[in-house]
């Protein structure tokens, strides 16, 4: 909402210096987004007087102004303008003389320029006649701006034209501010000042309008009031230039005088007005008198509205129409039909209350938001439609030679109620900490014209009729602490002590957390991907014809685009397309996210959807972070299961496995599933070729999803107790095996540990090798084992029958063949 | 054969000068060695020497004696020094060939890094922690119900035009446009019990994507309920946070303000932290950046959670941590947020 000052100050006086006003609205709520100043940059331009225009001797489009600008001496001015023409004298208009910045007529995004004396084809030109455009009033540069004709010659046009403009942004219960008054009470209040406004006066003395219209409203519950007015002998024409100045300040475009007052009345009253033709409706009640009626539209009905379009309507919108159907869509639009023209000799005049959740229903289905459906959508008092209608008759009888007829169509069947609510100081105190006396309670809601009466310890408050937000106790105490000023309540800590502490939550927490500090130390970064994304992407990751189809995710009806138009259900994809996009200007991508994925119910799929966490994990690139003094291999699934196993290890999962994975997206010889007891948790591999070229990967990439609600769940609850160092020493020996390659090392390990028994503390595997000295489709596995006993010193014997043991063990069971051993004492 | 004393002590004297002079010469420990066995040694010079103090007199022996000891220790000494000079200057020259040009780069450990939105979260969790807010998870996908409709915003309302509204074709299903329905998630969790939790997480609004607004953003919804909960509460800990945050030195200013869900509502700006107040492009020019909107929990929305607004009250706030984030590192474009350009990305945590 854009509120001249000068046009505010006819209802009262201001008091504060602008800035001070506009912080004074904005920590009341009316948040002043803007101050624009009009004209302070119009240094050198002036009100001048054209005297003689004349065609241009070389230019057939261009015509050349005599112009009085006060200085005594005429000034020559060519100009292109279409609304001033060759013959024509008199206009005052906007002069700029060098020196003086414009802004370009022509360009985009208005660039500014300074006027020079010039010579256009051949006829000097000494002084530049401004557009609105060119004066950065609007983007209007169809004409030079015609000015007031009372304006004085010589004046500086800012004194004429120049304002201080607010620029307010309203949130949507400050209906009441969408107007010119409602702001002026808000500023009253403030201030400590009275606001006046004064009671529209004129003569009716036009014939009485009973008899004249009929108006019935059949839908009640969305039209609350409707009250009409006739005013007859209307000579349409432009209205004055101090409306249209105003109209233009405050956003809107002036068009004749019968719109332009119905509008200037929507922006002083808050009441949208409709304006019709009333001989139109005359004829179309066959010469009769018309018979309106407010009622939802019938099935099939439609209108052409006056922007030429034809609206098919449904049966919820409200319309206003006559007995050959609907004449316009209540608060929305009205009908081409019957619209006003400069034809229009008789004009009724529409001030009517409409539902609000109706027409905001109404204004989205037809896409027409409008200033006037902005008020309605919000709400309106319906006792403002009989004052607005008064103030535009009087308007018109002023500046459109209206005869207003005697009387008003009011029909009235829901009487706004006057609404009271009971307010005890101490809800006062409950509520903002203050301790406030009934009488101060009443002073302060008093300025904001609240009656307050009271009743033993507490107040009766009336609600004025302008202010429909207010309801409850709550909207009192607000409206008391914005006069008060925010800033001048009490501030403290909370002094009831907190909550008890609720483990559970904060545990899984620090947990999160500390998955994300594990994975940043491993060389991983942290991404955050879109949660909205599409199944063709996701269904990458699978083969032809096996990806989870449309119903199984959660869909937007509403997408703002084709690839975000469902919520993902794995991390996988978007993280691939995330290493892609870095792969192009970095050696090594190392990644992870956090974040929730969407699985409807396939059983209930109305039903909210589970929404749990995972982690991912991408690498793909060097080993190592490129430098001078290191060589570095490619990262490989190795790489990624380290990774995992040290997570895993930190959070304290103890009993997790590995198991062979043959399974997309994985090169299937390279997946493993990742089984925390006989749970699967989680997937890891190196990511299949075809799935890489799909998302235009070329080197290798490893990748892991992994369910991090079951992490976190089973993570180490506990802290583990101190183990003390071992007090006896170990003795390590090697063994070194050959056997099939296609037995796994976690098989080979697993049966080491069960045949070494409790004395082999620890089997680490130090070499794996294939080639020269191993038979075709065999491998050798090198292991250290050390034995240790924590209540003596073992001797050799006993190691060596547990070694023969074990070696015997692999022989039997899987076949192994052991190589020579050697025996390292430490 | 008797000795003369005087002809000992000039031997002695000899063998003191030869010494002397070979000494500065010997190069290497071997050298050194070599000096040993021909004077120090078994069969060196100065065993020779004790050995013809044997044919002097009786009574000449003991000043002998001590002249050859003395003369012994001085060698030996001398030797020490040498060796030691020559030990220091071949390490010396070892060292040297050891040479490392130190301004080469360091050999790079390779971090990850966290995401920015991570780090800032982490930064507000630790200032309610402090202030004994407890971190709750409510969920994303939410119904119209708990979004709206129990947060005082009936279908209809003119409020919802404050959130553009991601529907999910599931009837009633809706992308949750901003954290407030965890408010009523969590006071039904805890009701009668006072609450005071910090509920962070994605939300989404239908907004065409541009510098300042993303389709998907993070909240940080906060919620106190108790039966003594005043604004004089909700100013407290608000500015408090926005001084830990951004400075103790800051000033914060409270607004009027409009939520459905709450009643009073205000918003919290604080002076602007590029200009100091005076005024530049980022507050465009107020000197001002609103950082949080709150209130007083409506009583409708406090009786949806299960609490009787006669005997509790409560507070609630909202705040958006990419703005929060762009302030603090001059972010001009919430898309990088999202984009996952590693050049961004790395630049924090
Ligand atoms: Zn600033």
């Amino acid at each position: 909402m854009r509120i001249p000052l000068s046009w505010l100050s006819d209802y009262l006086e201001l008091s504060d210096p602008v800035e001070e006003l506009a912080g004074r609205l904005t920590r009341a709520g009316l948040e002043v987004a803007a101050i624009e100043e009009i004209g302070a940059d119009w240094q050198g331009i002036s009100v001048g007087q054209i005297v003689k225009i004349e065609k241009h001797p070389q230019a057939d489009r261009l015509l050349v102004a005599q112009v009085d600008c006060g200085s005594g001496q005429l000034k020559l001015s060519v100009t292109g303008a279409p609304n001033i023409k060759m013959g024509q004298a008199g206009q005052k208009v906007a002069v700029a003389w060098p020196g003086a910045r414009l802004c370009s007529g022509h360009a985009e995004g208005s660039p500014t320029f300074t006027v020079k004396p010039a010579r256009l084809r051949g006829v000097a030109s000494e002084v530049v006649l401004c557009s609105e455009k060119e004066l950065g009033l609007s983007e209007d540069h169809s004409g030079i701006l015609l000015l007031d004709p009372e304006a004085p010659v010589g004046t500086p046009l800012s004194e004429l034209l120049g304002d201080t403009v607010l620029e307010l942004e309203l949130t949507p219960n400050l209906s009441r501010c969408l107007s010119l008054i409602g702001v002026a009470r808000e500023v009253a209040a403030l201030q400590g000042t009275r606001l006046e406004v004064s009671e529209p006066s004129y003569r009716a003395e036009g014939e009485p309008i009973a008899g004249r219209v009929g108006v019935q409203i059949a839908a009640e519950e969305l039209c609350a009031r409707y009250s009409a007015l006739l005013i007859e002998n209307i000579q349409d024409g432009p209205s004055p230039a101090w409306m249209q100045r105003r109209l233009r300040l405050a956003g809107m475009r002036p068009i004749s005088a019968i719109v332009d007052i119905t509008n200037y009345v929507m922006l002083e009253w808050g009441q949208p007005l409709h304006a019709f033709d009333y001989d139109r409706l005359r004829e179309r009640a066959g010469g009769k008198a018309p018979k309106i009626t407010v009622r939802r539209a019938r099935s099939a009905e439609s209108i052409t509205t006056l922007d030429g379009v034809r609206r098919d309507l449904d049966q919820e919108m409200l319309i206003i129409a006559d007995e050959r159907g609907p004449i316009a869509i209540a608060g929305v639009m009205g009908g081409q039909e019957t619209e006003v023209s400069e034809q229009t000799r008789t004009v009724l005049l529409e001030s009517a209350n409409f539902n609000n959740i109706n027409n905001r229903r109404t204004v989205a289905r037809l896409k027409l938001p409008s200033e006037a459906a902005l008020r309605f959508t919000r709400g309106i008092p319906a006792e403002l439609t009989e004052r607005a209608a008064r103030r535009a008759a009087e308007l018109m009888s002023h500046y459109a030679q209206g005869r207003v007829s005697n009387g008003m169509v009011d029909v009235y069947p829901h009487r706004q109620p006057r609404r009271q609510i009971e307010l005890a100081p101490r809800q006062v105190e409950r509520l903002l900490g203050l301790s406030l006396d009934a009488e101060r309670i009443g002073e302060v809601l008093g300025a904001l014209d609240f009656d307050c009466e009271p009743q033993g310890e507490s107040l009766r408050v009336t609600v004025p009729w302008h202010r429909l937000d207010v309801e409850i106790p709550a909207d009192l105490i607000e409206e008391i602490a914005r006069m008060i000023g925010y800033q001048h309540l009490p501030a403290s800590l909370i002094s009831e002590p907190p909550p008890s502490w609720r483990p559970e939550g904060a545990l899984d927490l620090e947990l999160e957390e500390q998955v994300r500090d594990i994975l940043v130390s491993c060389g991983l970064t942290e991404v955050i991907n879109y949660s909205l994304s599409n199944p063709e992407v996701e269904a990458r990751l699978y083969p032809e014809g096996q990806a989870p189809d449309e119903g199984q995710y959660i869909r937007l009806a509403n997408p703002l685009s084709s690839e975000r138009g469902f919520l993902r259900r794995n991390l996988l994809a978007q993280l691939l397309q995330t290493v892609a996009a870095n792969r192009r200007h970095r050696s090594r991508v190392l990644l992870f996210e956090i974040g929730r994925v969407y699985l409807p119910d396939q059983q209930d799929p109305d039903s909210l959807p589970a929404e749990p966490r995972r982690l991912a994990l991408a690498l793909s690139g060097a080993r190592r972070a490129p430098s001078w003094n290191q060589k570095s291999e490619e990262l490989d699934f190795f790489d990624l299961k380290g990774i995992i196993t040290e997570l895993l290890s930190r959070l304290g999962l103890e009993d997790t496995s590995f198991v062979p994975l043959s399974a997309w997206p994985f090169h299937p010889r390279r997946g493993a599933e990742l089984r925390s007891g006989q749970q699967p948790v989680g997937r890891l591999g190196e990511l299949h070729p075809e799935v890489a070229q799909r998302f235009g990967l070329k080197e290798r990439t490893l990748l892991g999803e992994l369910d991090l609600e079951a992490l976190l769940a089973q993570s180490r609850r506990q802290p583990r107790g101190y183990r003390p160092s071992p007090r006896f020493p170990a003795i390590e020996q090697d063994l070194a095996i050959v056997l099939p390659e296609k037995i796994p090392a976690a098989q080979v390990s697993e049966l080491i540990r069960q045949a070494g028994g409790p004395l082999l503390a620890e089997v680490h595997l130090f070499d794996v090798y294939q080639g020269e000295q191993v038979p075709e489709g065999q491998r050798s596995l090198a292991y250290s084992l050390r034995y240790r006993a924590p209540d003596r010193t073992l001797t050799d014997a006993e190691v060596q029958k547990i070694h023969a043991r074990i070696g015997q063990a692999l022989t039997r069971e899987l076949g192994a063949v052991v190589r020579g051993s050697e025996e390292v004492a430490s | 054969m008797k000795q003369d004393s005087s002809e000992l002590q000039a031997q002695v004297e000899a063998l003191r000068t030869d010494a002397r002079r070979e000494l500065p010469q010997l190069k290497g420990l071997e050298a050194c060695e070599g000096f040993r066995v021909r004077y120090l040694g078994r069969k060196g010079m100065i065993t020779r020497l004790f050995e013809l103090m044997k044919s002097l007199p009786p009574e000449a022996r003991p000043a002998a004696g001590k002249l050859l000891n003395r003369a012994k220790r001085e060698l030996e000494q001398a030797l020490g020094e040498r060796q030691q000079q020559i030990r220091l200057s071949s390490q010396a020259q070892q060292l040297e060939a050891e040479a490392l040009d130190v301004t080469l780069p360091g050999r790079p450990v390779a971090l990850g890094h966290l995401h920015l939105m991570s780090q800032t979260l982490r930064e507000i969790y630790r200032i309610f922690a402090r202030l004994g807010f407890q971190m709750e998870r409510t969920r994303e996908v939410e119904s119209d119900e708990y979004n709206f409709q129990l947060l005082n915003i009936p279908p209809g309302h003119p409020a919802r035009d404050m959130w553009s509204t991601f529907y999910t074709t599931r009837p009633g299903l809706l992308l949750r446009t901003h954290t407030s329905p965890g408010q009523i998630r969590v006071m039904r969790r805890y009701a009668p019990q006072p609450v005071r939790a910090i509920l962070p997480g994605k939300c989404y609004r239908y907004e065409q994507v541009d510098a300042t607004h993303e389709m998907q953003f993070y909240q940080v919804e906060g919620l106190a309920v108790g039966r003594e909960i005043t604004m004089a509460h909700l100013k407290g800990v608000l500015i408090e946070f926005v001084r830990q945050l951004f400075g103790q030195e800051r000033r914060v200013e409270l607004r009027a303000s409009y939520f459905p869900f709450t009643e009073p509502s205000l918003e919290v700006a604080m002076d602007c932290i590029a200009c100091g107040g005076r005024g530049c492009r980022i507050c465009s020019g107020t000197g001002w950046l609103e950082i949080l909107g709150s209130g007083m929990v409506h009583p409708v929305v406090l009786q949806n959670g299960g609490y009787d607004p006669d005997l509790f009250s409560g507070f609630a706030f909202g705040i958006g941590p990419e703005r929060v984030a762009m302030l603090k590192y001059h972010i001009e474009d919430i898309r990088l947020f999202y984009s996952n350009d590693l050049r961004f990305t790395e630049q924090f945590g």
